[in-house]
């Protein structure tokens, strides 16, 4: 049986595994980096709040909140929908993946209204 | 013509507690719980930031306090297992290929670990400088 032959089902996983693998590498790049200096520099007072200002409003950096939380979103809600099957809620598989994929969505549109209209 | 019909066992819900590989597994898999939390606290930060000074003062105050410290340090042990299991398994993800030869994962993974570190440095420098 070659793929030639072989009609496969159309998946709609490859535009989610898409967004889990970026959003996966672009969280690996920067949280930890942001988890010290925001988490623990910032409050200490080693950073100055005119600074996180001026970084925050700039609109580069506007667009880059926007992508590593939405991304990290995605990342998330692809990888438990995924853990919560494999941990033995098959029944369960398709509502998981509508409530995973839509709360990243939710937090897309959350993110989007945040940096725009805030 | 009779189809042969295999029995699956179904493995039983707890199969990722019983061995450390496994356990290791859910670590990494649960440690996007935790990557997912730190986006929110991140566009809630933002939030703040977009509000004006003072609601930036007092939430940077709030930040100051031992249980932000301990989310803090809970969600950085997280991420930290997050950025060494994600980029030790892009060998494994994708083949890069030089002519015949196979990249050696080594030589895939260590770009990727100065890349971490030029970014890191990149970041703090931002706020810091």
């Amino acid at each position: 049986m070659s793929s030639r032959t072989r009609e496969f089902k159309r998946s709609n996983d490859p535009p989610f595994w898409l967004l889990f693998s970026a959003g996966g590498m672009i969280s690996a790049l920067l949280l930890p980096v942001l988890i010290v200096l925001l988490g623990f520099v910032l409050p200490a007072g080693e950073v100055s709040l005119e600074r996180v200002v001026d970084v925050f409003e700039n609109v580069f950096i506007r667009i880059i909140v926007v992508i590593v939380a939405s991304l990290a979103f995605w990342h998330a809600a692809h990888r438990i929908r995924f853990t919560l099957v494999h941990v033995g809620l098959h029944r369960l598989a398709t509502p998981i993946a509508v409530a995973s994929y839509g709360a990243a969505l939710a937090g897309t549109v959350w993110v989007l209204a945040v940096v725009i209209f805030v | 013509m009779t189809v042969r019909k295999p029995y699956y066992e179904r493995p039983s819900s707890t199969w990722w507690l019983k061995r450390w590989p496994y356990r290791f597994f859910m670590l990494r898999e649960i440690s996007s719980v935790f990557i997912a939390g730190y986006g929110v606290l991140l566009v809630v930060l933002a939030m703040q930031v977009y509000r004006g000074p003072s609601h930036l003062a007092d939430y940077v105050n709030f930040l100051d306090s031992p249980v932000m410290f301990v989310v803090h340090a809970v969600v950085l042990v997280f991420a930290l297992l997050h950025t060494i299991t994600f980029f030790n398994l892009t060998p494994k993800a994708m083949v890069v290929r030089i002519g015949e030869k196979k990249l050696s994962a080594v030589m895939m993974v260590t770009p990727i670990y100065v890349a971490w570190l030029v970014v890191s440095a990149l970041v703090a420098l931002l706020f810091l400088l």
